[in-house]
């Protein structure tokens, strides 16, 4: 029997895609960024990433215990989730910093609210900002190896140049992740080919958060500064990555742009007005809290149906 | 049980202000960032509560139905200015630390919801146990919530440092607002837990004493009322042989022994 075939009411043709599935590829996207980072960072970097995995997948597998559900670490959520919040924390965190991100995100954001496709905000996001206000200190602390102190971003904010070249290989500091676009975008270019995300949103997101750099930044058309905001911090990162996350964001196509023009403005206001240098995780997870209203007055029109105004009442 | 610890109980265990009842959330939420702040906060509303149902109780014959809440807010706004005064004169540190939310104990919903639903139609002696109980409660809430913040937020427990800096980064966002609402979700699902166990025994600790307007809707227990479910369950089973009109008006009074 076909896989295809299913003697049942509609929908009765069915994706081969299923969640682990889809999973398994943002894993394979996220490997040369992860890889990358590891060589970047040395083992500091690649311990970090397991022991985070480690915290997500165990805090789910523990949560569904306690509370008697079936388990649903298979689907690899929360390996997706752990690898993320790992890619978004600097080299130098302490482990059990690490560990409470991961139990966090899953905890907190995710399973508390209903587990996978329930949650509101993007749970990798959502522990990397509880981590930020919780250890502030540990999470813009980017001293590791030669890398000392710095991000090219706080640099820029600083007045000082930076060298474009390498923030697009990455032999910058950072977070483990955020640092090589060239990296990303081999990754983003696989989920893409793949149809694991479509362009909408992190075109939107990209082209407004430029606009609104070239408008706002006070650079003029400076390129050398436009293209050291976009490879800078986790902006890449973000777009191709979290802010497409499936639950997290619009399921209508033009909710999706008006999603990523939400998160390019946020993340220009709070870069060049904000008290931060960086400001993509914050920028996501308040888009992500728009998302149910941006779905509410995008509903497309079903076909055949015709839109009828509501007539004015006459004088 | 005798009539004034029923209350004192009611107030601190069954009726607690901050974990059942939900009520004074914005001193709750804002002034526990630290132990000593939450013990202030709770015992200088303890102070207004029982002089307020004391008051409110003596002249609940006198005040007109009609213009009681003037009245009652004239009772606390000049309980609460006097409280101020004398915290400002011998605890300066405190009344500054607290600041804004030490006059806008007369806005306080526990105060005046305990003159409205108890102190105005009850003696003065119960009523004072009944503002001690409950103030006892909201200090016990507020205290707990503020020992978990500074604990985890500062390692010290009313000011002492029981976690050495060596080893313990303090967690800093358990003294800010956002830690607020984590430790408070966690008290009430903790204790959620306990009332779920109670309740299994069969010795349940929050059967609703007896709903103060008979309403479910209005009422504060509705969330962790026991009877509702039950209730809800026989309406089910009556619904439909009680015609439309019946059903519209039904409220918890009909069934459950509130009232």
């Amino acid at each position: 029997m076909s896989d295809l075939y299913h003697v049942s009411s509609s929908p009765h043709v069915r994706s081969k895609d299923t969640t682990s599935k889809i999973m398994l590829y943002v894993i394979m996207a996220l490997l040369p960024t992860s890889l990358f980072g590891i060589y970047n960072f040395g083992i500091r970097a690649l311990i970090l990433i397991l022991v985070t995995i480690a915290s997500c997948v165990a805090s789910e597998w523990i949560f569904n215990k306690i509370v008697h559900k079936k388990n649903s670490i298979d689907d690899l959520s929360a390996v997706v989730t752990g690898l993320l919040l790992a890619l978004n924390l600097p080299a130098s965190l302490p482990w059990w910093e690490a560990v409470i991100g991961g139990a966090f995100a899953i905890v907190i954001v995710k399973m508390m609210f209903g587990g996978l496709g329930q949650n509101f905000m993007n749970p990798a996001l959502g522990a990397r900002c509880f981590l930020l206000i919780a250890f502030a200190a540990d999470m813009t602390n980017f001293t590791v190896g030669a890398y000392s102190g710095a991000t090219p971003l706080a640099q820029m904010r600083n007045g000082e140049a930076v060298n474009t070249m390498s923030m697009l290989i990455g032999k910058t500091a950072g977070t483990i992740g955020e640092t090589s676009a060239i990296a990303i975008l081999i990754g983003a270019i696989f989920l893409i080919l793949m149809g694991v995300i479509d362009l909408r949103i992190p075109a939107s997101y990209i082209i407004t958060f430029v606009v609104f750099i070239l408008l706002f930044g006070g650079h003029g058309f400076d390129m050398n500064y436009v293209t050291a905001q976009l490879c800078g911090g986790g902006l890449m990162l973000g777009a191709f990555f979290m802010a497409t996350d499936y639950v997290t964001s619009p399921i209508t196509p033009r909710g999706q742009i008006i999603f990523g023009i939400c998160c390019g403005i946020f993340t220009g206001l709070f870069r060049c007005f904000g008290a931060n240098a960086e400001g993509v995780s914050f920028a996501i997870i308040l888009s992500n809290l728009l998302v149910p209203m941006i779905e509410k007055y995008t509903v497309p029109n079903a076909f055949g149906v015709v839109k009828t105004k509501p007539e004015k009442e006459a004088k | 049980m005798n009539k004034n610890v029923e209350r004192l109980y009611n107030g601190i265990i069954k009726e607690n202000p901050t974990f059942v009842l939900m009520l004074g959330m914005c001193p709750t939420l804002a002034v526990t960032s630290s132990a000593i702040n939450g013990l202030g906060m709770g015992l200088s509303t303890t102070v207004v509560l029982v002089l307020s149902n004391l008051l409110i109780s003596a002249f609940r014959k006198v005040i007109p139905n009609g213009v009681r809440m003037p009245a009652y807010i004239v009772i606390v706004a000049s309980l609460v200015t006097v409280v101020q005064f004398m915290m400002q004169a011998y605890t300066p540190s405190l009344s500054d630390s607290l600041g804004v939310y030490i006059p806008l104990i007369v806005v306080n919903c526990i105060i005046l919801g305990r003159a409205e639903s108890y102190a105005s139609k009850n003696p003065v002696v119960p009523s004072i146990f009944d503002g001690l109980g409950m103030g006892l409660g909201f200090t016990l809430g507020l205290t707990l919530i503020g020992l978990f913040r500074e604990l985890l937020g500062a390692g010290q427990i009313f000011g002492a440092q029981v976690l050495s800096l060596s080893w313990f980064t303090p967690i800093t966002i358990f003294v800010m607002a956002p830690g607020a609402f984590l430790v408070l979700a966690c008290l009430v699902a903790v204790m959620n837990i306990v009332r779920a166990k109670m309740e299994a025994k069969g010795k349940p600790l929050a059967k609703p004493s007896g709903c103060i307007t008979g309403d479910c809707a209005g009422c504060g227990m509705s969330a962790t009322c026991t009877g509702k479910n039950r209730n809800q369950q026989q309406l089910k089973k009556q619904s439909r042989r009680i015609d439309t009109d019946e059903r519209i008006n039904f409220n918890c009074s009909r069934i459950c022994d509130c009232k």
